[in-house]
């Protein structure tokens, strides 16, 4: 019998296959998050000590925004083609193989969204000095979204409207992901020290990686009855 | 083997399984017939473990399946209505990635399995170009590569012709050969042996 290591490799394995075989699921939430990043200045002030005064705000909503666009299909398609039953009855630990699809899914949306980030930072006016910390803190704090998105992303796979509800489900969660995350970017801006609130968007982070892939198991379970 | 004790269960208002009890062995085949809505997949969801019965149990060489859960499913093989394929993988790819997450598998394995189910023609295709047939194939060839002691089919024809029909039967009769066990939802008799075959009759939806 395959490891529960094994199998979960396999599923991860498999979703980079898929995403490369069809990579406008992994486009969309970077082009609309670019969008929406950059589209800001037209629409604030060409001054750029304002503009990177907002910058935080912008790069995080963008973000945030953008990431609940891609969770919609981190179950779905596995949903209607019956993968997540096969998955369910395949003798191998659920948790195990949900949390690899869950890491796969950040590395295929929050990472690249992320190491984009300087591009819409730049149209911000964030100096280049200040780009590490903005991609640091927008990749952490995407890897928690994903880990907390999970779990929604599990409980509304039975649901009409899924979008919508995991919206709703996912905003309050992903509030402390978004005030330490637009804190270390406005820290990384003004050339602060970004370690404190990293740590704590690291602790959520752990906290995720704990408890996410467990509950968001229990959630597919339910959403497949 | 497989005992299926009282079992109930709703769907919404609609009390669907009432008190529903049988017993599968190795070399069994448990035939579900009824109507449509009778309840056929909603019984085969429930072995599964997909759905959980409001009263009942589902019991896998003695002990509740709830209680073993992983042990179960790893002797289980599932076939629903929809083939479990990923359309833009290839049938090989497919059964590479659902077949290597339960046992390991070698590329002559699967080409032997999909030989066997008629599908080896188009096993490089992606699967969004095959027919819905010949997507049954390629998940019959799941079935048969899960080395699965309990086989659970939903409608285990549909979409196929004549021959593929022909060639769920012959599986059937093999794995009842090497003494495993089948629970099927049908909705025409299979031409097995009378000593091999158990029929439930759901009746009405």
């Amino acid at each position: 019998m395959t490891s529960a290591l094994g199998a979960a490799r396999l599923v991860a394995l498999r979703d980079l296959r898929l995403a490369f075989r069809k990579p406008s699921q992994v486009i969309q939430p970077l082009m609309f998050f670019m969008i929406v990043a950059t589209l800001f200045p037209l629409t604030l002030t060409p001054e750029m000590s304002r503009l990177r005064d907002a910058a935080p705000g912008v790069l995080w909503i963008g973000a945030l925004l953008s990431s609940l666009l891609a969770l919609e299909f981190l179950f779905r398609d596995d949903a209607v083609d019956g993968t997540l039953e096969q998955f369910a009855l395949s003798g191998q630990s659920l948790t195990w193989m949900l949390f690899a699809k869950t890491c796969t899914h950040w590395l295929l949306t929050g990472l690249p969204l992320a190491l984009s980030a300087p591009i819409a930072a730049a149209a911000l006016g964030v100096s280049v000095d200040a780009m590490g910390g903005v991609v640091a803190s927008l990749a952490l704090g995407s890897f928690a979204m994903s880990l907390i998105g999970a779990i929604s992303a599990g409980l509304t796979l039975g649901a009409r409207r899924g979008g919508v509800l995991l919206s709703l489900l996912t905003l309050p969660l992903a509030v402390p992901i978004l005030i330490f995350g637009a804190r270390a970017t406005q820290l990384a801006i003004s050339g602060g020290d970004i370690a404190p609130p990293m740590y704590l968007l690291g602790a959520i982070a752990v906290l995720g990686v704990t408890l996410a892939p467990l509950a968001a198991a229990a959630a597919v379970r339910i959403g497949l009855e | 083997m497989l005992t299926v004790h009282g079992v109930h269960l709703w769907r919404g208002d609609r009390h669907v399984l009432r008190g529903v009890s049988f017993e599968g062995t190795a070399g069994k085949c448990v035939l579900l017939t009824g109507k449509n809505g009778a309840g056929k997949t909603t019984l085969i969801r429930a072995i599964a473990g997909l759905l959980d019965p409001e009263e009942g149990q589902v019991f896998w060489r003695g002990t509740p399946a709830r209680e073993r859960r992983n042990e179960f499913h790893a002797e289980l093989a599932y076939l629903g209505h929809e083939p479990p394929l990923k359309g833009d993988l290839s049938p090989r790819e497919n059964l590479k990635y659902s077949i290597g997450i339960r046992r390991a598998v070698t590329a002559a394995e699967i080409d032997a399995a999909l030989a066997r189910t008629g599908a080896s023609a188009f096993a490089d295709r992606a699967v969004r170009m095959l027919s819905a047939g010949q997507k049954r194939r390629v998940a019959l060839a799941g079935v048969l590569l899960a080395n699965a002691v309990l086989w659970l089919l939903d409608e285990p024809t549909t979409n196929l012709d004549a021959d593929g029909q022909q060639l769920v039967r012959d599986l059937i009769a093999e794995q009842l050969g090497r003494s495993g066990l089948v629970v099927a939802a049908v909705h025409h008799s299979l031409p097995l042996p009378a000593e091999q075959l158990v029929s439930l009759d759901l009746g009405q939806s």
